[in-house]
C-alpha cells in the first residue's frame, strides 16, 4: 500500500497485535532526504490516504534515507 | 465559545508544552497517551494536557491544524514536533531535551 504511494522505497510492514490495526513499518526512501521526522512521517500517511483514517488505529514508522539504511546494517 | 481551532490556537501559544491526548496526565486513556506523558514526566518540564476526548471538535480540528491523522500531538514552543513515535525517537537523540530547554529558556526571559 505504501509502496503505490512511495514510488521505489522499500517497505517492512509488521502487524505487532495480530488485530489487523496495530502496525510497525520501517520505510527506506531517498524522499526522505534532507527531511526532517515529522515531514518523513507525513510523506507515508499522504502515501497511506483514506486507508490511514479508516483501517489504522496505531502505525509506528521508522523511515530512513537509503543512506541511513546502509549504516544500520 | 471559541471555535475549535481558535481553541487549539490560543492553548499553543499560551503554553510552552502542549499534549493534545487521550484522557489527562493523571489518566491518560491510551498507550501512545501514557508514554509521551511519562517521557515530559522524566524530563520534568511543565507541559499543559488537552483531553481531546473531552471535546470532539477540537479531536477532529487538531488532526487538519496539524496534517497529522493520530493523537497524541506534541507542541513545543507553538510548533508541532510529532506524535508519541517521534518524540520518543526525540528523546533517545537528546533533541527533545534540547527543543524543551530552549522553549522553557525563553519562557524564563519573557516575565
Amino acid at each position: 500500500m505504501i509502496e503505490r504511494g512511495l514510488p521505489g522505497a522499500q517497505v517492512e510492514v509488521r502487524d505487532t497485535t495480530g488485530g489487523g490495526d496495530h502496525f510497525e513499518a520501517l520505510v527506506v526512501s531517498d524522499k526522505f532526504e534532507g527531511k526532517g521526522l515529522v515531514e518523513r512521517h507525513q510523506i507515508v500517511y499522504g502515501a497511506l490516504g483514506d486507508a490511514m483514517r479508516a483501517r489504522v488505529h496505531a502505525l509506528a514508522l521508522k523511515t530512513l534515507t537509503p543512506a541511513q539504511y546502509e549504516n544500520r546494517r | 465559545m471559541a471555535n475549535a481551532l481558535e481553541r487549539i490556537q490560543s492553548t499553543i501559544a499560551a503554553n510552552k508544552i502542549v499534549i493534545f491526548m487521550k484522557g489527562n496526565r493523571n489518566f491518560p486513556q491510551c498507550g501512545f497517551s501514557a508514554a509521551t506523558i511519562e517521557i515530559f514526566e522524566q524530563l520534568g518540564a511543565p507541559y499543559e494536557t488537552v483531553d481531546i476526548l473531552a471535546d470532539g471538535e477540537v479531536r477532529e480540528q487538531v488532526k487538519i491544524y496539524s496534517n497529522w491523522p493520530t493523537i497524541p500531538q506534541v507542541y513545543i514552543d507553538g510548533k508541532f514536533v510529532g506524535g508519541c513515535d517521534i518524540v520518543r525517537e526525540l528523546h533517545e537523540t537528546g533533541e527533545l531535551q534540547a527543543l524543551v530547554k530552549s522553549a522553557t529558556a525563553s519562557a524564563a526571559t519573557v516575565h
